[in-house]
């Protein structure tokens, strides 16, 4: 691996190991996972059994007969402490526990409380629940035709202007319909004599952490304590406090170390019941997810993407059409905002004139479906770029010199109308290219192995506008902590922004230390999501180291020392105090500009305040006798701005990558009547050391002028290429395209032989 | 549940103690519930990705399948007892040195097994290491780290004139 990042002061840029890595080398870091407390009780959910249905009744008679059980939990008691116990980001939709109806298998209808685990588990499968079972609709296209409908109405959460028309409506499933009109598209398809469309598939994958979710409440009335594996604290606040009607300062949320997130551990999932569950009790209360229940609980979206491009005669995309349909599953989640903010990338990182989108969320009796690394961007990229890669074929062109024609820079105006700036997808492209030594002869294979190689590259918005809080503290004795609202879930969060106060106030990284989530005392985030933090909390961290600067000059100055005085911090506190008291408290809070599309074109002037940019190079060997593959080189290349901690952004672009790799050739969720039928590893098959190919993942230095010290997020950038690039690859060694996730060898050898015009039975 | 418990008398990370469990409790429950020792830690629940790794008389075994009373009479290894706490383990050194980790859920599963692989051969090829390791699962991904930091800890721990297995 190869790191051409240059260090640009002492702090930043350099290869810090990780703060809390002698914590999680020594198996002490603190996950909510290992937290027990005094009287707690355990919950055990019991689940729906059919996708759609009205529950008749509930029998915990039996259940609540067996010793050791406190009580059994449905939402007959829930409304007692909270009245209208509906959450969600975007849509306040989802029940605490099953409220009349059921939506998807899989829900929670009620909980068993025991304090010995074992016990709540037993119970739980003596809970007896009865349903009149309703249709029900799991596909995303077939949704749209409204036949079954999941919802009777709409029910936006009035947060976001753009959801509010959609309140009440009924009979549709069709929870938001984002639409972008660039230019004449029609005009310039009717103008077109080289039009091609395709549609792309992408299944139901999901996150599984490690460490399933986990959340612990604890509460004596007046304030509750919410101990939870969340990416965003602030967000699970605000979201309780309204749900109980209580102000924000009396709901505590702490959040330790996360055993990974990916997007899963997002807004509420399991905080909302145990807090409704200790306040109903006034005891503690744990619920600790199994594996096979984090298929249950959230999904990425599977999707339907229908794409028709126009060419002109030197081989330019003049006009694209874009028609995206997401499968929410039973709940929005953050999906509207999804369909939105990822989908006016659609069209891909290309300088295209007239485009118009359509982009549909949708509700299906499912799991629900939310953010998975790339936020829908892996999805639209999986479409888009494989499609490029069949214009380019189709005009006889090579996909790089296509891609090299099309591509947007820097001046130029994307989809939106907004101009991008510091935008690598030329320099992303080039620098792969270069590694896979394009320009030079490529050894195809003979008899039954046949060689191929392939790229992409997408690209990603920010999510905006969102706003970030921190706080820089000196001590008496010159000592420094941050509170930094981050969550570092394994991306290096802490690391990273201890290195931008270091940066700034001059100290070592190692001396600092990170105080993170714990909103009784660390200020508000957003949430840790979207590659957002490195920017937005980066921003805010640097104004809050440089806001303590600020005010240790003027203690020097009260002290009477000049300014730039080297005199050690401690002895200005001394000064002043008299002793060893006191402190320095600098904050910092960061929102971007932004400006929101516009409702009926989808346009706007400032959608994003930084583009992400993803390059996949993939060379790979297929076997044409059983249709398997394997990849001989993957080169992985990222926009990051400037590398704030080299070493760190290297392992989110390959962990990126890795991950994707299994969303694009072995993961899938498999249903049957809505029922997960492999919801466990043995069935499910993530990426393991045996499945890594040859890697190499490079950063592309691309200063972000705007960024803080010109870095920018990189947590997704990995994803966006992986899988078109293996589509691509694929279709150059054997001829066939495939067009659904995930490429398995079967999917590859079914292509072959129907290429062949015999084609195999199932 | 009432469920006769039975007394176990084991070492655990080089000190003599015992313990009282239930049949069905696992080895995993038992260092938690019983000793407050949260490395091994439970994931999937079917013994496939090695969070829950324990070594009991020098074989690593899952701890989220191994019943807690089992181990009596044995010797029992937790990644807690890899370091004295005063200096660290060659292989936890080599994980930080190669930044071999991201969320960390995982490691404690590896760093034993790096142990377990180490003692089999000192000086793994790569092949070797995805071999040994094919039952560990890492959702960070950061299995590039691992194999360079499993290749350190091998430099480190092999003493000048040992021999090499090839």
């Amino acid at each position: 691996m190869n790191v051409r990042a240059k260090s640009i002061g002492g702090q930043v840029g350099r290869s810090v190991p990780r703060l809390e890595a002698l914590s999680k080398v020594t198996g002490r870091a603190e996950y909510v996972h290992n937290l027990r407390l005094p009287r707690m009780l355990t919950g055990k959910i019991v689940r729906s059994t059919v996708a759609h249905g009205r529950i008749k009744r509930i029998d915990t008679t039996e259940a609540e007969q067996i010793a050791g059980v406190d009580r059994v939990i449905t939402s007959a008691d829930i409304v007692k402490v909270i009245p209208h116990p509906f959450y969600g980001p975007a849509f306040h939709d989802q029940p605490i526990l099953a409220m009349d109806k059921v939506h998807y298998v899989g829900e929670p209808v009620a909980v068993v409380l025991a304090e010995d685990p074992h016990v709540a588990e037993e119970a739980a499968q003596l809970v007896l629940v009865e349903y009149e079972e309703l249709p029900a609709v799991f596909d995303e296209v077939e949704a749209a035709q409204n036949k079954a409908v999941v919802h009777e109405a709409l029910k936006p959460a009035g947060t976001f202007p753009d959801l509010m028309h959609l309140n009440g409506i009924r009979g549709t499933n069709i929870a938001l319909d984002f639409k972008l009109r660039r230019g004449d598209a029609n005009k310039a398809f009717a103008e077109s004599e080289r039009i091609y469309e395709h549609t792309f598939r992408t299944q139901q994958v999901l996150h599984v952490p490690l460490e399933p979710f986990v959340s612990v409440a604890e509460t004596d009335g007046m304030a509750i304590t919410i101990h939870t594996a969340s990416q965003s604290p602030s967000f699970v606040r605000l979201e309780i406090a309204r749900l109980l009607g209580w102000t924000e300062n009396r709901v505590h949320v702490r959040v330790p170390f996360l055993g990974g997130g990916f997007g899963a551990k997002l807004y509420i999932k399991l905080e909302a019941l145990v807090a409704a569950l200790s306040l109903i009790v006034l005891r503690p209360v744990k619920i600790s997810l199994t594996m096979e229940e984090q298929f249950y609980t959230l999904t990425k979206h599977a999707s339907t993407f229908r794409i028709k491009s126009a060419l002109d005669k030197e081989g330019r995309i003049t006009a694209r059409e874009c028609e995206v349909w997401w499968n929410g599953g039973a709940y929005a989640d953050i999906g509207p905002r999804i369909t939105q903010k990822s989908g006016f990338t659609a069209p891909g990182p290309y300088n295209i004139d007239n485009v118009n989108i359509d982009s549909y969320a949708l509700y299906t009796n499912l799991t629900p479906a939310g953010a998975l690394r790339g936020f829908g961007i892996p999805q639209l990229v999986w479409a888009y770029e494989s499609h490029t890669d069949l214009l380019a074929r189709e005009i006889g062109m090579d996909p790089v010199d296509f891609r090299r024609k099309n591509l947007l820079r820097d001046g130029q105006a994307q989809a939106t109308g907004t101009i991008v700036k510091d935008m690598g997808a030329v320099a992303c492209l080039e620098r792969t290219a270069e590694l896979m030594n394009w320009s030079a002869p490529f050894d195809r294979g003979s008899g039954t192995i046949r060689r191929g190689r392939g790229v992409a590259v997408g690209f990603k918005a920010s999510i905006s506008p969102t706003t970030s809080v921190a706080i820089v503290n000196i001590s008496a004795d010159g000592s420094c902590t941050l509170l930094c609202g981050t969550v570092d879930m394994g991306q290096g969060s802490d690391t990273a922004m201890a290195q931008i106060v270091a940066e700034v106030l001059n100290m070592t990284t190692e001396d600092i230390r990170v105080v993170h989530s714990d909103t009784d005392v660390v200020p508000y985030d957003m949430a840790t999501l979207g590659s957002r933090s490195t920017f937005h909390m980066g921003h805010a961290v640097r104004l809050a180291a440089e806001d303590a600067k600020q005010k240790v000059a003027a203690l020097a100055n009260e002290v009477g020392m000049k300014a730039g005085t080297n005199m050690p911090l401690r002895e200005l506190f001394l000064r002043k105090y008299k002793m060893q008291a006191g402190n320095i408290i600098g904050s910092g809070a960061y929102i971007p500009s932004y400006a929101s599309p516009d409702h009926h074109t989808g346009l706007s002037d400032n959608v994003t305040p930084f583009w992400m940019v993803g390059a996949t190079g993939i060379e790979l060997e297929v076997d044409t006798e059983t249709g398997h593959f394997k990849i001989t080189k993957m080169i992985n290349v990222g926009d990051v701005g400037r590398a704030i901690n080299p070493q760190i952004v290297e392992s989110q672009l390959s962990g990126a990558a890795i991950m994707q790799l299994g969303f694009t050739t072995t993961e899938k969720m498999e249903f049957d009547a809505g029922q997960v039928v492999n919801a466990s590893f043995a069935d499910y098959k993530i990426p393991g050391m045996l499945d890594v190919p040859e890697m190499q993942s490079e950063i592309v230095v691309a200063e972000q002028t705007n960024g803080p010290f010109g870095a920018k997020g990189v947590g997704e950038s990995g994803t966006f290429g992986v899988s078109p690039a293996i589509a691509n690859a694929i279709e150059d060694a054997v001829g066939v395209r495939i067009s659904s996730l995930p490429i398995t060898p079967e999917a590859v050898y079914r292509a072959i032989r129907v290429s062949q015009n015999d084609p195999i039975g199932e | 549940m009432t469920v006769k418990r039975k007394s176990v008398q084991f070492e655990l990370n080089g000190r003599k103690v015992s313990a009282e469990v239930a049949p069905h409790h696992t080895l995993v429950e038992m260092l938690q519930g019983q000793f407050g020792l949260y490395g091994a830690r439970e994931s999937c629940g079917q013994g496939l990705c090695g969070c829950c790794t324990v070594i009991v008389d020098d074989k690593s075994v899952s701890g989220c399948l191994q019943l807690a009373s089992l181990v009596d009479g044995t010797k029992v290894r937790t990644v807690e007892g890899l370091s004295d706490g005063l200096t660290l383990d060659p292989v936890q050194e080599a994980f930080i040195e190669t930044g071999a980790f991201q969320c960390g859920f995982c490691t404690p599963g590896y760093l034993l097994m790096t142990k377990e692989l180490l003692a089999a051969n000192p000086d793994p090829d790569d092949d070797f290491i995805r071999h040994y390791l094919a039952g560990n699962l890492c959702r960070c991904g950061a299995y590039p780290e691992i194999i360079s930091a499993i290749k350190l800890a091998a430099s480190k721990s092999r003493k000048p004139g040992a021999r090499h297995a090839s």
